[in-house]
């Protein structure tokens, strides 16, 4: 086993490496490696616990952890880049998720992310060039009673169409112009 | 704990609430979350301050009350009404009508079949208790169970209920759970895990969110009693990451019942010891395959792997592992409080018990349902569901997810259980329901799931990592108008080849969507086939968008 119940004998490895820069954040990670023994299984909550506090999982961030943990940095980036939740692209300042659920697929979200490709001119997974807003899809957001639902960040809207979104996004634009 | 102190709880907390006139319940669950239900809340809390009726009335955030289409929707107690569409612009005359007449305007009949139809078991406690409060869920006889599993029973007693009420796996398999915890509770070692699958991947189910978010103890205790039957002290819940509310509301509760020591050590002065913990998903449709799933707790990329061995003797680290969905969880403390033999006089003669829908698509009630196992098809679309919106026809309903299949017309006189719906190239699932009329074209549907699950493949196994691919490029071939008729066969070929060769479930499942369309509507695929047209009007026939 991999020492998931044993108690933890030997000293915490994270404070032994050196951090990719001395940001406090990095203690937050640190904690969350430390709750579950610092043991290999944690990857998957570490990296939850990086993105968490910095958005993304940048290189350094692997390695990093890849290092606390004993884990080969291969591992590493193979989880990261296994799972859709983890992005190893820093996010725009706003985030849209429009959800691409069966429920949501049906009720039309596919015009939605036609509606802000064509006017917004990005696709799922794209940035504008400003930084500003990133466009990401999701597989369920679980709000199918909604559909189609959109997520401004962080707040989930139901029963959206492309003008309303498109009003939403053009706020974020012109709130920060 | 003792059962005293445990009924001592209870009872401070009936006395509790029946010293309120009124209470208000409001659904803060994610649906009516979304329609800002927390600002009605608040505003309904501040306007009986105001007031100062705060020891006349209670206002309360409740789980799911089921009907999403009409959030944010409140309940008012005792007299069992609902409001709908509530905004904080109502809240005065809410206060204002309490203990008169109702307000017609804001008024959602409790009498309509969607109340009506339905047979609460596993969310008998989603819309009435606070989900944040562990005295709440006491009061409702929360952690009975578990009481009377580990003190008046024994771990084969316990196992002989689950037996005997004949649950089967609600996370879609349909395996009977007291088969698997038989297994479980023999396998050989001291180590033993159980865990909870609620990675809820299918898109259009969201009953095990509901539940997490409405009703989280329900889980744990379950959890726990399945751990004392099969002799496992640790558990882990897998719960997806994009479920932030359900994470939450479920760290809350497990951290509510170490307080109380109702997970711990010697649970009820008993040697029993069980610990819960939560390990987040991260967005793979796989890790709702067990073998997938236990790859993921341990840290590692969600791969199946060949069964046998099966998680029942080699899991977690190699350790015995009992692997169950949240709804097969929720349904255990009534079975063990009630006895196996209650639950086996609900539903039909194979699948016993209720099951929690979710609804959705083109339905006049979307929402979440539970009713008893045989409940016809038909009544949930049309009864339940008040039938398509718009007056528009009913084309097929979608059961599964992407494992599932397309369901038409002539066969909505079906009684919905596990073999029912397999005679008919669906499957159960884990209880997504998408209801779909006229508008939408059945070879597009067929596609949308085929992309799904190409993209959601691991890319372990061949026929399903380059099977996929091919039988959604052959989709957009059709729906884009460039099909020939031999195209047919060449997708029926590939259908049964992925589906006989792949190593898991999500492979082995992933062409049910086109088979089924292929049974039902092979009519909408000749259209895109020879007349290059879209009976529904949603294929764009000119440029077809091949996989990259």
């Amino acid at each position: 086993m991999d020492g998931a119940l044993t108690e933890m004998t030997m000293e915490p490895k994270a404070e032994t490496v050196a951090k990719p820069a001395e940001d406090s954040r990095w203690r937050l990670v640190n904690r969350t490696m430390r709750l579950h023994g610092n043991e290999p299984h944690a990857l998957i909550e570490t990296l939850h616990a990086v993105q968490e506090h910095f958005g993304f999982l940048d290189l350094d961030a692997l390695k990093y952890v890849a290092e606390a943990l004993r884990v080969p940095l291969s591992r590493v980036y193979g989880v990261a880049t296994f799972y859709h939740f983890f992005s190893l692209k820093p996010p725009g300042e706003h985030t849209c998720v429009v959800c691409m659920g069966t429920a949501c697929y049906i009720g039309g979200a596919s015009g939605i992310l036609n509606g802000i490709q064509e006017t917004v001119g990005i696709g799922p997974g794209e940035t504008t060039e400003d930084g500003k807003i990133s466009l990401v899809t999701a597989r369920c957001l679980g709000s199918c009673g909604l559909a189609p639902a959109v997520v401004f960040d962080g707040e989930v809207r139901g029963r959206m169409n492309p003008p309303a979104v498109l009003e939403n996004l053009e706020r974020w634009e012109e709130h920060d112009s | 704990m003792t059962l005293e102190e445990l009924q001592e709880i209870a009872k401070i907390e009936k006395d509790r609430q029946e010293g309120f006139q009124h209470r208000v319940n409001v659904c803060v669950a994610a649906g009516c979350l979304s329609c800002q239900s927390d600002l009605v809340r608040q505003a309904l809390e501040k306007e009986i301050n105001r007031r100062g009726l705060e020891s006349w009335c209670e206002v309360k955030g409740v789980g799911c009350l089921g009907l999403c289409t009409a959030g944010p929707l409140i309940a008012i107690e005792p007299q069992g009404l609902y409001y709908q569409g509530v905004t904080v612009a109502d809240v005065s005359d809410i206060i204002e009508s309490l203990g008169g007449s109702p307000l017609d305007r804001l008024l959602c009949s409790a009498q309509a079949p969607f109340f009506k139809r339905q047979q609460k078991i596993v969310l008998e406690n989603c819309g009435k208790i606070d989900p944040e409060r562990i005295e709440d869920y006491i009061a409702e006889s929360g952690y009975e169970g578990l009481y009377n599993a580990l003190r008046m029973m024994t771990p084969t007693g316990v196992i002989e209920q689950v037996v005997r009420s004949g649950l089967r796996g609600r996370g879609g398999a349909g395996f009977p759970t007291g088969l698997k915890w038989t297994a479980v509770s023999k396998a050989t070692g001291t180590t033993k895990f159980v865990v909870c699958n609620a990675d809820e991947g299918d898109p259009g189910a969201f009953m095990d969110r509901s539940v997490l978010e409405s009703d989280p103890h329900r889980v744990i205790e379950g959890m726990a009693i399945a751990g004392f039957a099969v002799g496992a002290n640790h558990g882990f819940i897998y719960v997806r990451a994009e479920y932030p509310l359900a994470v939450k509301r479920i760290r809350t509760a497990i951290a509510r019942a170490e307080r109380l020591g109702l997970l711990g050590n010697n649970i009820f002065n008993t040697t029993f010891n069980f610990d819960v913990k939560v390990r987040l998903g991260a967005g793979a449709f796989v890790c709702g395959e067990e073998t997938a799933l236990i790859a993921s707790v341990e840290g590692r990329r969600g791969t199946p792997r060949p069964r046998p061995p099966f998680p029942a003797e080699y899991g977690l680290w190699g350790y015995p592992t009992l692997i169950n969905n949240v709804e097969t969880y929720a349904n255990i403390p009534p079975i063990i409080r009630r006895g196996g033999s209650w639950f086996a006089g609900i539903g039909t003669e194979k699948s016993k018990g209720t099951k929690v829908f979710a609804l959705a698509g083109r339905v006049v009630n979307t929402g979440l349902i539970e009713v008893p196992m045989g409940t016809l098809l038909r009544d949930i679309v049309h009864d339940i569901g008040g039938g398509i919106p718009g007056g528009r026809k009913f084309k097929a309903v979608q059961t599964g997810g992407p494992s599932g299949g397309c369901i038409p017309e002539p066969n909505l006189d079906m009684p919905v259980d596990y073999e029912s719906l397999a005679a008919v190239g669906s499957i159960m699932g884990s209880g997504g329901m998408i209801i779909m009329d006229e508008t939408s074209c059945m070879v597009d549907v067929a596609k949308f799931f085929m992309e799904f699950c190409m993209s959601e493949s691991c890319g372990k196994c061949a026929p399903c990592r380059v099977g996929t691919t091919q039988i959604y490029n052959l989709l957009c071939k059709i729906a884009g108008g460039n099909g020939v008729p031999s195209d047919i066969a060449m997708l029926e070929e590939l259908c049964d080849l992925v589906k006989s060769t792949s190593l898991c479930g999500l492979g082995q499942t992933a062409p049910n969507p086109v088979m089924s369309t292929l049974k039902y509507f092979m009519d909408e695929y000749q259209a895109h086939i020879e007349e290059k047209k879209c009976p529904a009007g949603a294929c764009k026939i000119q440029g077809s968008e091949e996989a990259k």
